[in-house]
Order: structure tokens, then C-alpha cells, then sequence
């Protein structure tokens, strides 16, 4: 019996950061549509949505709901703050161009976190109070179950977002084809800035709830916001449920072989099994076969 | 023509071996007019890092392909010098030689399964590898020598005299890095080089003037490969201790930023953004607080500004301004 406690043990640890895989690469996967781009300063909004929700709760003394919310809108607005002064100015539509910029950005935004929130690590209070519960066998932090029932309050948000407002589906058509979607007078620059703004939410949203468990620091979203990137990537880009399903799988993969075969290589594993993924099926689990 | 017309077009024809000759000299005689250890240390280090921005610029510039994992074989080449050397006792050229191969190999092993891919998917590829390998040189400690770094390389030697102070490594590392520069201007002149070329601005037109592109891809990616790990048995030795934190992902992307802002696809632009970036911080007091900013910003600008790199901007730019003044003076 103890060794299924284990497992179910590893199958949340797995399933909590596999969420917050999901997040980010739908933010990834958000931009890339509608842009053609990989936005990289999506890595960084996971860290901003964790310093403003650290000083919204200390530094303003906001009640944690008005904290949580903040940090994600403000996330979002960053987001938006990022395309409209970083990529719309650019006068180039090559995409390795336009890449490097969101690297460039994404150097920055790091530096000013750097500057306003210092080096240090810092720890950031979780959602509802400490106490764990069992589930299946497994003990299991509140903090976890938030995890998972608000990702998939967002995916829904998402896919609802996307098929039934009028924005989501201006967003879809320029993601099938911008020229046309310009052409039938569909406004592209907001469409971009809106799915700019969604994807600093998702990653704020993926900051706020992961920083609780592992500490928060300027560059905290640089290795979840690669790993996002790899579930992206593992899902084929694209395709919404696609990337949930590689968050998922990046995640339960990382915590197996971290619980059954070394944890100080997990990272390796991850990549390891990521880089296996792309040589044999490059366009992912659910992408559409372009290769 | 006038004899001075004669002057002029040799001058033009052959303006490229002229460039490296003069570089050459002012790099020769650099020593005399600069004997401080600590400034030649640093123009010792715009060298090795060009070595390794040379090929990076000729897969990305060139090949308009994105790696942001070079960095892994730079760390590939320092600690494969370090322990046949330190540990094996090998001779440090007979180990550079054999681990630029070694590195080439899996080069071509990681590239023909990721070259297939476009954008994103390399970029994804490239990360991932630069990961495992610093994850690897932080965790395997008893070879490696874990976070703390790797002590007690050899340092180079030619004939018997060993190669270890700043002045002894000038003269090694620079005319080294002229004949990688050289080989790399007279690649993009050739064949294969105009056939990159083509293959970066499109891959279907490439293809239909006959360019086999996988395999170009693959070619270029394996050369920078083993630039990189020429770099970095070579910083090795110049430094005689290495330190996985020379080699994550964050150097892959300083090592992006000098190609980018030097211009892709220009190799006397990579000199130009090596230099720039490795300066910076010795002229710039308040540089190590807002280094990052200070990147990112010229990045940045530099790309909105000059998507095609500082050089090739600015050189475009004084070409039109002349153009429009002689067509002002014609009329």
C-alpha cells in the first residue's frame, strides 16, 4: 500500500507542475498564432505575476483575493506593455528577427525585476491556509488543489474565450490567415496586443500559483517558462488541447524519473525526453503533420 | 584607367584580404603600444569568443537558422581539453584537435534529427541540449568538478614553450582567430556560402536553384560546432579553471546578442559585436548593475532599428545617403 501512496504522491507533484507547464505554453502557444513568433518574454511574465503578487500582499497589504487578481491583470497589462513598445515599433516582419527581440525583451524585463526585487529569494504565502487534506492515499497541499482546479478554469475561460466571443474568433482568423483576416478589416494590431495580454495573464496566473511552492526569485519563470516552452512543443504548437496534454505529460514525466530514477538529473530526463519527441514525431502529440 | 583608377579598383578587388591584412598588423604590433596583462587578458578574450561568434554567425546569419544552445559546445570543448589534458595528461593541441572532432560528431548527431525542424523547434532543441549539458557538468562532480568549477588545466605551448601569460597567448589566440575569420569570409564567397545565403532569405527557392538544404544545414551546424569547441578548449587553457556558470543557456544568449548586434550574416559585424559586448563592462562603471537592461536595450534597439545588425545598417544606410546625393547633384 505505501508504495501506491507513493505513486499517487508523484501522479499530483506531477500533475501540480504539469499544470503550470500547461499555463505557460498555452501563453506561448497564444502569441505564436496569431504572430508566427515563440514569445520568449513569456517566461518572464511567470516571474512578474509572483513579484506583484509578493508586494501587493506586503508592500500594499491587499487582501490575498484583490492580490491574486492584481497580479494577474497586472501581468496582462505587461503583456500588452511589451508588445505594443517592444514588438509593434519594429520595422521587420522576418520572424528570426522578430524572435531575438523577444529575447532582447526578455533580458530586460529580467534586469528590472533584478533592480525593483533584488537577488533574493523570497517566499510568497499560499492561496488558503497550509493545512494539507488526503486524497487517494496522497497528502496533498490546498495550495495544490487550486493549482489544478484553476488551470482548468482557465483552459475553459480559454476555449470559451476562443469560440464564442467575437474577439476570440477575430483572433482565430488571423491565426488561419493574417492577410485575409487584415484584408476583411479584422484590426491585427489589437488582435496582436490582446493576444499579448492573454498570454501575460496565463503566464501571471501560472506565477501566482507556482511561487508558493517554490520560492520566488527574478528569474524563477526562466526554467518553468522553458519547460512551458517544451510542453508547447510536446503538444505541437497550436492545437489547445494538444498543449494541455504535454504540460501534462512534461510534468508527470519529470516527476517520475525525479522519484524513480534521479532527481538531481530530472531536468535532464525532461529535456532529454523532449529532444526524443522531437526527432521522432516533430509536430508533437496533437500538432498537424506540416514536417 | 588612370593609374590612380588602377589603384582604387585593386584596392576594391581585393578590399576583403586587404581588411585582414591590416587587422593582422594592427593586432601584431598591439603588444608594443599595450604591455598592461590585464587589457591584453581582455582583447585575449574578444578573441576566443569571436572564434566561436564566427561560426555561430555563419549558422545563424548564414544558414538563417536560431541556436540558443552554443554555449553547450563551448562547455563541450573546455571540459573535454580539461580532463584529457588535466587528468589523461594529453597534449593540449593533439586534445583540441580530437575533442573539436568528438564535438563535430555529436553535432551532426543532435543536427540531422533537429535540422529537419524549422524555427521554433531548433531554438526548443538547442535550449534543451545547452540544459542537459550544464545540468550534467553541475551534477557529475567526480569528473566535472561539480558547481566549484575544474582547477589545474595546463596551459597551452608551442615548441616546447609554454603558452601562459597574456603576452604568449596574444600571439597564439589572435592569429588563430585570423585564419578562422579568413576561412569564414573566404566560405561566404564560395558556393556553399552564396548557397547558405540563398537558404536563409528562402528555403523553397534554395532548393529549386538546387541547394541540397538539409544537408548545407547540417554542414554549418557541425563547422560551428566545432568553432564553438575551439573556443572553448582554448578559454580552457587561457584561464586554466572552468565553471559550469560560464556555459548555461544565459551565455548561448550573450553569445546570440554579439552575433545580432554585429549583423547576421556579416562576419566582420561579429568582430564588431564580440568586441563591443566584452568591452562594455570595463568602460562602463555602472555596468554591472544594469548589465542586463544595458543587453537587452541594445538588442533591442539595434533590431528595431537595424534589423539586418549595427555594421550592415549603418553600411546601408551611408550607401543610400550617397546615392541620393549624387542623384541630387545629377539633376
Amino acid at each position: 500500500m505505501q508504495s501506491f501512496n507513493d505513486f499517487m504522491q508523484f501522479v499530483f507533484s506531477g500533475l501540480t507542475n504539469g499544470s503550470v507547464y500547461a499555463l505557460i505554453a498555452l501563453g506561448f502557444c497564444v502569441v505564436h498564432n496569431t504572430m508566427g513568433i515563440v514569445n520568449f518574454t513569456q517566461v518572464d511574465f511567470v516571474s512578474f505575476g509572483g513579484m506583484l503578487l509578493y508586494t501587493s500582499l506586503f508592500a500594499v497589504g491587499l487582501p490575498m483575493p484583490a492580490a491574486f487578481l492584481g497580479a494577474i491583470f497586472g501581468a496582462a497589462l505587461a503583456g500588452m506593455l511589451v508588445e505594443r513598445v517592444g514588438i509593434r515599433p519594429s520595422k521587420t516582419d522576418n520572424h528570426l528577427v522578430l524572435i531575438f527581440l523577444t529575447i532582447g525583451l526578455s533580458i530586460i524585463l529580467r534586469g528590472i525585476m533584478k533592480i525593483l526585487w533584488g537577488k533574493n529569494r523570497m517566499a510568497v504565502p499560499p492561496l488558503t491556509a497550509d493545512k494539507p487534506v488526503h486524497i487517494l492515499g496522497a497528502t496533498v497541499l490546498p495550495q495544490i488543489i487550486w493549482i489544478l482546479l484553476l488551470t482548468l478554469i482557465a483552459v475553459a475561460v480559454l476555449a470559451w474565450f476562443f469560440r464564442c466571443t467575437s474577439m476570440g474568433l477575430c483572433m482565430r482568423g488571423v491565426a488561419s490567415n493574417p492577410t485575409a483576416a487584415a484584408l476583411v478589416g479584422l484590426n491585427v494590431n489589437r488582435i496582436k496586443a490582446v493576444s499579448f495580454a492573454i498570454a501575460g495573464g496565463l503566464g501571471g496566473l501560472a506565477g501566482v500559483l507556482i511561487t508558493p511552492i517554490t520560492t520566488l526569485s527574478y528569474d524563477v519563470g526562466v526554467l518553468l517558462g522553458l519547460k512551458g516552452f517544451a510542453a508547447a512543443i510536446l503538444g505541437g504548437f497550436g492545437s489547445f488541447p494538444g498543449v494541455v496534454l504535454g504540460g501534462l505529460t512534461l510534468g508527470l514525466l519529470e516527476s517520475f524519473s525525479a522519484a524513480y530514477f534521479s532527481s538531481a538529473y530530472k531536468d535532464v530526463t525532461a529535456f532529454g525526453i523532449l529532444l526524443l519527441v522531437l526527432f521522432i514525431k516533430p509536430q508533437g502529440f496533437l500538432g498537424k503533420g506540416r514536417h | 584607367m588612370s593609374a590612380k583608377d588602377k589603384i582604387l579598383y585593386f584596392i576594391w578587388l581585393h578590399r576583403t584580404g586587404l581588411t585582414v591584412g591590416a587587422l593582422g598588423l594592427v593586432l601584431g604590433f598591439y603588444p608594443l603600444f599595450q604591455d598592461n596583462p590585464y587589457f591584453l587578458g581582455i582583447s585575449n578574450l574578444i578573441g576566443i569568443y569571436l572564434i566561436v561568434t564566427i561560426g555561430l554567425n555563419l549558422f545563424i546569419g548564414y544558414a538563417g537558422q536560431i541556436s540558443l544552445g552554443h554555449a553547450g559546445f563551448v562547455a563541450l570543448g573546455a571540459y573535454g581539453s580539461a580532463i584529457l589534458t588535466a587528468d589523461l595528461g594529453w597534449n593540449p593541441w593533439l586534445a583540441l584537435i580530437i575533442v573539436a572532432l568528438l564535438v563535430g560528431l555529436a553535432a551532426l548527431l543532435v543536427g540531422i534529427p533537429t535540422l529537419r525542424l524549422s524555427g521554433h523547434y531548433l531554438a526548443m532543441a538547442t535550449l534543451g541540449f545547452n540544459i542537459v549539458i550544464y545540468t550534467i557538468l553541475i551534477q557529475w562532480d567526480k569528473i566535472t568538478g561539480g558547481p566549484s568549477g575544474f582547477a589545474g588545466i595546463p596551459p597551452l605551448s608551442v615548441f616546447g614553450m609554454p603558452i601562459d601569460d597574456e603576452l604568449r597567448f596574444h600571439y597564439v589566440i589572435w592569429p588563430l582567430a585570423i585564419i578562422f575569420l579568413t576561412l569564414a569570409l573566404n566560405l561566404v564567397r564560395s558556393g556553399l556560402g552564396l548557397g547558405l545565403a540563398a537558404l536563409a532569405q528562402n528555403e523553397t527557392a534554395a532548393s529549386a536553384l538546387g541547394i541540397k538544404v538539409s544537408r548545407a544545414k547540417i554542414q554549418v551546424f557541425v563547422l560551428s560546432a566545432v568553432l564553438a569547441s575551439v573556443g572553448g578548449s582554448l578559454f580552457a587553457h587561457c584561464f586554466t579553471f572552468v565553471n559550469p556558470h560560464s556555459f548555461s543557456i544565459f551565455t548561448s544568449l550573450e553569445l546570440v546578442t554579439m552575433v545580432v548586434i554585429g549583423g547576421l550574416g556579416s562576419v566582420w559585424g561579429s568582430l564588431f559585436g564580440t568586441a563591443l559586448i566584452v568591452l562594455m563592462p570595463e568602460y562602463l562603471e555602472f555596468f554591472e548593475t544594469y548589465k542586463d537592461i544595458i543587453h537587452g536595450l541594445i538588442l533591442v534597439v539595434v533590431l528595431t532599428v537595424f534589423p539586418q545588425g549595427l555594421i550592415s545598417g549603418l553600411r546601408d544606410m551611408a550607401r543610400l545617403k550617397i546615392l541620393q546625393r549624387r542623384d541630387i547633384a545629377q539633376h
